[in-house]
């Protein structure tokens, strides 16, 4: 006889899905991303190949120079080599902390599928392990691609041999779990301590203080007294210096001295059990902390979120953008409304600042200022490295401020695209918000480095005028890949410039960048030379007017063709 | 009015929507009803300009919508389906932006905004950040930012979606009283009782298509099932009167 009531499958232990059940969604949606794009866009994947090949053979290119060099030194090459990795590696290990905690909100806290999940019957540490899976991707994959080359370099030049890729591999790997566990550790902490959705915003905060603390620790260990062998009392200090662990607590270590043991065929196994055993008591302890805190600080980060009105921006902005239409007007205030009403976007101007104080601090170190005299070419290379490093800072700050410009419309794209808001006025008023306070600190930059370094007005003229055109294209790069590869569906910010897109901005916009400084660099160096040793003034040559020329063409081109093809992809955008 | 010629909307193989015709004049409340997936959203998107059509032709007030895109939307009041804001913005800021999108701003403005927060009970929270709002506050104020502008045209999306009773009659009163002053509305909705209701004229569509049109006589008449509700008639026409194995499903 048939029940009424439906029959109950109440097993006593509920089956756990598997890890890999847990991830499947993960890889299958990545898979499927990939296989929309190969519709409409060979040309376009092509053109990322080709850019993404350049930029990594640089890469690679440079270490390799760098490795043989010091290969070729007695002694003290193979320390050099070893040291230099391990700076490098602490280096990365910065931005992953970082990352990883930016990351760790997102994945355990925000996601889309956590409702989901949290919902279902899922096992705390396999939850843990696979969204601890899934911040270790997000977070690491930019830093492994181009730790990459450099790593290649280290096995062709010491032969590795063919067991290298994957020694690499297993130094690796712990090296990017244990800033992940880190990260997420510290991130479920402050869920905790700080309740609410304020702790996204808060972790802004947070992490930028981390960086700052980091990038200014690191430029206080002068690692430029390293180059400079003259500064110690003889070559058995300095080789004790170059023996002694930067940072002897830290992964990096453990992961340079792991692939360099390797490579000079030293039998140590400390720094293998070191790496795999602290990750693996790392993820041990993590998942303690997770059971302990997730549930709760998950459910905090659900609740309350801010009411009151901190910054209004009336009154002096709007009247100062009161020659504009008022839907321009209105869309200028809102994007600045938007920005420092959120914690995670302005406090990154902090950081900006700190950097940029680091590197008027490096320039101000530089040995040109020691009371001796300097040759000729050092400062004029010297003045175009300024430029090249002006440029990257530059390059950097677009891709965090402009390149997410059309990313952040997302969700509420409904309502410009169905206003009579005109996309174009919508993309000019992105890019001057974006490009003019990017201007400003192009100038100042480069006007204080110049001044810093006792340029000639002849240098300054060129290095501002360049810095100004360059400012302009990479504004109009960072907006136009922003709208080429939005990312809509991101929840955080400070993730977006971390996207391929990103990725593919800062590579153009720095061949961009190498192309002018190729072409100025000779005509430039010329004229420098004969303004220093001719007799009477020296007149501008043709070269030079044919490489000003070619610098504004070039940066034109880079500014107009970005803008309208953005300008075009904006037109075609579909929600 | 709103005038759609042989809409077509495909993603890739699939079509969304499949030759549409339809015609809404002026002082009409048009319904427009289907299962989830018919095409309904798309068609809606179509018309506010967000999704390009793969063909036909879209008129809003005569204009149509491809060729001048600006004129054509300057008509239009669009209520989307997820109430998404920017959290950052007050639900004044909000508005006094949505106004500007369409060129206006001043005196004018700041009264109708008052006026629209004071019809939906927001004035409360005027000047506090729309995150803080419920779904149903944030539907409030797309609604209220549709209507801000004075448009000819509305299409709302699954309007009554968190609205609470009082707010769901207050905008039926309200879509009413705009129709009957001349204005024209193209409203979705699974709520078939507020179709019923309200309506003038209904399409049912179904796979893109039109399946049925006109008003609930003439669909009965179409479809021959004069002893039919407007629930039946939709289950009937979208296929949605298969008998369920639901005992497969909650156990014998």
């Amino acid at each position: 006889m048939p029940s009424s009531a439906p029959d109950r499958v109440t097993p006593q232990k509920p089956v756990q899905p598997s890890l890999w059940a847990l991830l499947t969604p993960k890889w299958r949606s990545a898979l499927a991303r990939g296989n929309q794009d190969q519709g409409d866009s060979r040309v376009r994947a092509l053109l990322l190949g080709v850019v993404g090949l350049l930029f990594w053979l640089a890469v690679f290119g440079i270490a390799f120079r760098v490795l043989r060099y010091l290969r070729s030194v007695d002694e003290i090459g193979n320390l050099m080599a070893g040291k230099v990795l391990d700076v490098i590696l602490l280096a990365f290990l910065s931005i992953l902390l970082l990352s990883n905690i930016i990351t760790a909100l997102s994945t355990f806290f925000l996601a889309k599928d956590l409702d989901l999940l949290v919902a279902a019957p899922v096992g705390g540490v396999r939850f843990y392990i696979a969204k601890l899976a899934e911040t270790v991707v997000h977070s690491s994959w930019m830093v492994a691609l181009l730790a990459l080359p450099i790593f290649t370099a280290y096995g062709i030049v010491y032969s590795g041999g063919f067991l290298f890729p994957f020694v690499a591999l297993a130094a690796v790997i712990p090296y990017l779990i244990l800033p992940a566990v880190v990260g997420t550790a510290v991130t479920l902490v402050l869920v905790n301590i700080f309740p609410a959705r304020r702790t996204r915003e808060l972790l802004g905060l947070i992490a930028t203080g981390t960086v700052v603390i980091v990038v200014v620790s690191l430029r206080f260990l002068r690692p430029e007294q390293l180059a400079q062998p003259e500064g110690f009392q003889n070559l058995v200090d300095y080789l004790a210096v170059l023996r002694t662990p930067t940072s002897p607590l830290l992964p990096s270590e453990w992961t340079a001295a792991m692939v360099m043991n390797w490579l000079l065929q030293v039998a140590d196994p400390w720094p293998v059990i070191k790496l795999w055993g602290t990750a693996a008591i790392a993820i041990g302890i993590g998942a303690v902390i997770h059971r302990r805190l997730y549930s709760l600080g998950f459910s905090k980060a659900q609740e309350g979120a801010e009411r009151k009105v901190r910054r209004p921006l009336r009154g002096p902005v709007s009247r100062l953008l009161s020659s504009q239409s008022p839907s321009k007007r209105e869309f200028i205030l809102k994007d600045l409304r938007l920005f420092f009403r959120d914690n995670t976007q302005w406090s990154q101007l902090i950081l900006l600042a700190v950097l940029l104080m680091v590197y008027l601090f490096n320039i101000q170190s530089l040995p040109l200022h020691s009371g001796e005299r300097v040759p000729f070419r050092l400062v004029t290379v010297i003045s175009f490295l300024n430029l090249g490093l002006a440029g990257f800072v530059l390059a950097a700050v677009a891709a965090r401020f402009i390149f997410p410009g059309i990313s952040l419309e997302g969700r509420q794209m409904w309502l410009l695209r169905s206003s009579p808001l005109d996309p174009r006025s919508m993309l000019w008023s992105k890019y001057w918000i974006g490009t003019v306070p990017l201007l400003v600190l192009a100038l100042i930059i480069t006007v204080f480095t110049n001044w810093l370094l006792d340029a000639s007005a002849f240098m300054m003229t060129v290095a501002v005028g360049t810095i100004v055109l360059y400012t302009l294209a990479a504004g109009a790069l960072a907006l136009s890949f922003g709208a080429l590869y939005p990312q809509f569906g991101t929840e955080n910010a400070a993730q977006i410039p971390t996207s391929f897109g990103g990725l593919v901005y800062m590579m153009s916009s720095l061949c961009l960048l190498a192309l002018i400084i190729l072409i100025e660099a000779v005509p430039v160096t010329d004229y420098l030379r004969d303004q220093r040793y001719a007799q009477q003034p020296v007149g501008i040559t043709p070269d030079l007017v044919a490489a000003g020329v070619a610098v504004v063409a070039v940066c034109a081109a880079a500014t107009i063709i970005p803008l309208h093809v953005g300008l075009r992809r904006v037109e075609m955008m579909e929600w | 009015m709103i005038r759609l010629n042989q809409l077509v909307k495909r993603y890739g193989r699939f079509t969304a929507v499949d030759g549409i015709d339809l015609a809404v004049p002026s002082g009409e409340l048009f319904g427009f009803l289907g299962p989830n997936g018919a095409g309904k959203t798309t068609t809606f998107r179509m018309i506010a300009g967000i999704l390009r059509p793969t063909s036909g032709t879209i008129e809003i007030g005569g204009i149509d919508i491809n060729r001048r895109p600006l004129e054509a939307k300057a008509r239009l009041g669009f209520i989307p389906d997820r109430p998404f804001v920017y959290d950052k913005l007050t639900g004044a800021e909000f508005l006094r932006f949505a106004a500007a999108l369409y060129g206006q701003q001043g005196p004018r403005v700041e009264r109708r905004i008052d006026e629209l927060l004071e019809l939906f009970e927001l004035t409360r929270w005027k000047n506090e950040l729309t995150e803080s709002y419920s779904h149903g506050m944030r539907q409030k104020l797309i609604i209220s930012g549709a209507l801000v502008h004075r448009p000819e045209v509305i299409v709302v999306d699954e309007p009554m979606i968190g609205l609470d009773p009082r707010s769901a009659r207050l905008l039926k009163d309200l879509f009413r009283q705009f129709v009957d002053r001349g204005g024209t509305v193209l409203m979705s909705t699974h709520t078939l009782e507020v179709a019923e209701t309200m309506c003038d004229r209904i399409a049912i569509v179904n796979g893109g298509k039109i399946v049925a049109s006109g008003t609930m006589s003439e669909i009965q008449e179409q479809t021959s099932s004069q002893h039919l509700g407007l629930e039946d008639l939709f289950l009937k026409l979208t296929g949605g009167m298969r008998d369920h194995q639901l005992d497969a499903i909650l156990g014998a």
